[in-house]
């Protein structure tokens, strides 16, 4: 019996001498980002060179845009990376957020079976969007109120259709990019991705995916992203300063090359676009 | 005919192959000391660690009282214990969420994307299951016990402590339940932890990154270390319980 107690005494000040939970460091930052910058594995590549160049630490969680958004306005985060202009204009806008720059782009494309059962490959995205109602094609929606999703359903508004809702073709996952497509993939559908994350698809099933590009290429498909610090006014616990510096780093020619030298399976995933 | 059969024998291989890639990688992570799958491992240890201890601290008195004195409302209290061993991982994780917030009551203390704060989370987990389980193993104590303990002279003192002492292995069995259910959720260390690589990616947080990134060998080979962990902890609780 006393054995027992001195055991877990033992081992409760073993659990209490366990160095540290991470405590607060002045070099580091929280940032919230979307799931393509994360699950392409783009951070991966670029933080280390952050790390080094700084000695700052940069954290960061993947979710959709819209919660990125709102952990930005709970002052959980100090930045954003972000790819939803209308919204984060709305959010810097509302004074949560400032120095918003845009740092890079890539294409959002519509991707489907190789057969092509609904016969959309080619067409201009309304039409094809238009196609794929009529013909009752399997869609597969991100439906998470993502960056992603809040395209696709402005796409669905542009090209003069109700968005959809309960349709038996329209399928909502609530899930991450990759997840979704590959469930487009067991279902046989039709889903609209950003191209990084379609290359990384390609790469994991080694070159061959059963899903091909069927739609590319329209001027309304451009997926901007940008980078938002969190405004010091709405939280003043934000670290603005070290935000502004990861801010400008990657604005800066050095990291804008690593962005554009980031390739999987021989192709480029994003496009820098920051104004120096 | 042909085809149909060919397209489901095609189909299933690739995902037998992706199991036994999983084996092969999970044997590779661990012997090789991959950095990452470590430090997912250290993570889910020490948070699982704290957060069983804190819950038996606070857990076994609170159930020795709800099982070894009758009151007014015991039954109801019962009841609610009972329904709390229910409550889902993602609710918990949306309730510590909107606590440590920076704009919630314990926003202050910058909890939130840390290993406490999941362990805050996972303790809420894992309390009632300690609770309602050690209520039942002294309920279910043998009566006659208690006069024979009594009718060896013990004062009150030493009457708590041997019923505590007899009634170890149901208590056991409820602390090893519960570090199976704080191992292995997720919903409370995506929401809380934030899945922060190098900081609160636990085991089960990465395996659903993985998943999402269309890695299934890596998420099987994490799911295997995983058990390969509570393996350990069952054997050394074992070895515990055949020497006391």
């Amino acid at each position: 019996m006393r054995r027992l107690i001195v055991v877990f005494i033992g081992m409760a000040t073993l659990a209490c001498l366990v160095p540290g939970f991470a405590v607060a460091q002045d070099k580091s930052l929280t940032m919230a980002t979307t799931t393509s910058t994360d699950n392409t594995g783009l951070l991966d590549e670029l933080i280390p060179h952050f790390l080094k160049k700084t000695g700052i630490e940069l954290k960061w969680t993947a979710t959709g845009t819209g919660k990125a958004l709102k952990m930005g306005e709970n002052c959980d985060v100090d930045i954003l990376m972000v790819h939803a202009p209308p919204a984060e204009k709305k959010f810097v806008g509302s004074g949560f957020g400032t120095d918003r720059r845009e740092i890079m782009y890539n294409d959002f494309v519509i991707i489907g079976p190789g057969d092509d059962p609904a016969g959309i490959k080619g067409k201009a995205i309304a039409e094809a969007l238009q196609t794929i109602k009529s013909k009752q094609g399997v869609f597969v929606s991100r439906g998470d109120n993502s960056g992603t999703n809040k395209k696709e359903l402005s796409l669905w508004k542009a090209a003069g259709l109700p968005v959809p809702e309960r349709e038996s073709w329209y399928v909502q996952t609530g899930q991450g990019m990759l997840a979704t497509i590959n469930i487009a993939n067991e279902r046989n559908g039709y889903t609209m991705t950003d191209r990084g994350t379609y290359i990384k698809y390609e790469d994991n099933l080694k070159g061959n995916p059963p899903l091909k590009i069927l739609v590319e290429k329209d001027a309304v498909l451009l997926n901007q992203y940008s980078v938002i610090a969190i405004d010091k006014n709405h939280c003043p616990k934000a670290k603005y300063d070290t935000a502004k510096q990861f801010i400008e780093w990657i604005t800066d020619a050095e990291a804008q090359q690593l962005i554009k030298d980031f390739k999987l399976l021989g192709k480029p995933l994003f496009t820098p676009n920051a104004k120096m | 005919m042909f085809s149909r059969w060919s397209h489901f024998i095609a189909y299933h291989r690739i995902a037998m192959d992706f199991i036994l890639e999983g084996f092969f990688q999970a044997f590779t992570l661990l012997l090789s000391g991959n950095a990452e799958t470590y430090s997912a491992i250290w993570s889910t240890v020490k948070v699982s660690s704290y957060s069983i201890g804190c819950s038996l601290l606070m857990g076994i008195p609170l159930g020795f009282c709800l099982g070894y004195f009758n009151f007014m409302g015991k039954k109801s209290l019962r009841t609610i214990v009972d329904t709390l061993m229910a409550l889902p991982t993602v609710f918990i994780g949306l309730l510590v969420y909107a606590l440590l917030t920076h704009r919630g009551p314990l926003g202050n203390f910058g909890l939130l994307f840390s290993l406490p704060g999941i362990a805050i989370g996972q303790t809420i987990l894992a309390m009632p299951i300690i609770i309602g389980l050690t209520a039942t193993a002294v309920e279910s104590m043998d009566q006659k016990l208690r006069i024979t303990i009594m009718s060896l002279g013990a004062n009150r003192r030493q009457l708590f402590l041997s019923s505590l002492w007899e009634c170890r292995h149901g208590i056991l069995a409820g602390a090893i339940a519960a570090y199976g259910r704080v191992m292995t959720e997720v919903g409370i260390s995506m929401m809380v932890g934030g899945n922060i690589k190098w900081h609160t990616r636990t085991i089960t947080t990465a395996i659903a990154l993985e998943t999402n990134k269309g890695q299934f060998g890596m998420g099987v080979a994490l799911g295997l270390v995983l058990l390969a962990i509570a393996f350990c902890v069952n054997v050394t609780i074992s070895f515990l319980r055949q020497r006391y």
